[in-house]
């Protein structure tokens, strides 16, 4: 996306654009309304009826935390506090909405990190499959903040459904280059 | 009552609906327009920016946000002059 563009504006246009019906939607902050946005586009064809939901996981990165609401609840915390705002000032409220919409009550992590560290996070994910903690797992790159918006996922899945890319650093590498390049 | 539906909407981001859509008696929370806690605080907020009205007794939050109707009333009666 173009720096000029209005990003808030921007997954207002997606949501209206995919016609999706989730009035909790416009409550949301923007990290939590990039991150819902782009697990619906993910999940578009039910991968994950087929666990139970605390197989599946969600394991995400971003740079700036959930910095991007805590300062617009700053700003009204200097008059009258917003509750609303409040609730999203963790950036981990992300998953705690993806998890909502879509049943999932494995473990969720959300690392705060400079950049996405490939390595890392497939190490960490392949970890919670060898301990059996999940079967399936939400994974990715999400990112907001002053106006920049980045939102790489993909779905990583213990055992092979077929058609998928295999799990390793380069492929997860080519996601990301492919979304945010 | 349209301002206030308003300003409820405003306050509470429920774009999905106008103000036509709210009925006066029409329950605010759970089967009705579906509030919920964050929702009735963001309520008390608006009370005090709007009409600088101060809910002092947290009892009496069911029964004044129970409708668009009781909180108009509950405005009125507290209003400062």
């Amino acid at each position: 996306m173009e720096e000029n563009t209005d990003r808030a504006g921007w997954l207002m246009l997606l949501y209206k654009y995919f016609e999706f019906d989730y009035p909790k939607f416009y409550k949301m902050d923007n990290l939590s309304k990039l991150g819902w946005l782009a697990t619906e586009v993910l999940l578009r064809n039910d991968f994950l009826k087929t666990y139970q939901p605390q197989e599946i996981g969600i394991v995400l990165v971003n740079k700036s935390s959930s910095l991007d609401t805590d300062i617009k609840y700053y700003e009204t915390a200097k008059g009258m506090a917003s509750p609303a705002l409040f609730v999203y000032t963790l950036p981990n409220i992300v998953m705690g909405e993806i998890s909502i919409r879509h049943g999932v009550k494995g473990e969720n992590t959300l690392f705060v990190s400079d950049c996405f560290e490939i390595g890392f996070m497939q190490k960490y994910v392949q970890n919670l499959f060898e301990t059996g903690v999940v079967q399936s797992c939400i994974c990715g790159w999400l990112e907001f903040f002053e106006n920049k918006a980045e939102a790489a996922l993909y779905l990583v899945e213990k055992i092979d459904q077929g058609k998928s890319l295999l799990f390793t650093e380069e492929n997860i590498n080519k996601i990301y280059q492919l979304t945010n390049g | 009552m349209a301002d206030l539906k308003q300003q409820i909407i405003a306050q509470l981001n429920l774009q999905h609906i106008t103000p036509e859509q709210i009925g006066n008696d029409q329950p605010l929370f759970v089967e009705g327009l579906g509030l919920d806690s964050i929702d009735a605080l963001e309520l008390i907020v608006l009370l005090q920016q709007q009409y600088n009205i101060k809910l002092n007794n947290a009892e009496d939050g069911p029964k004044v946000f129970s409708s668009v109707r009781s909180m108009a009333e509950y405005i009125t009666a507290n209003k400062h002059a």
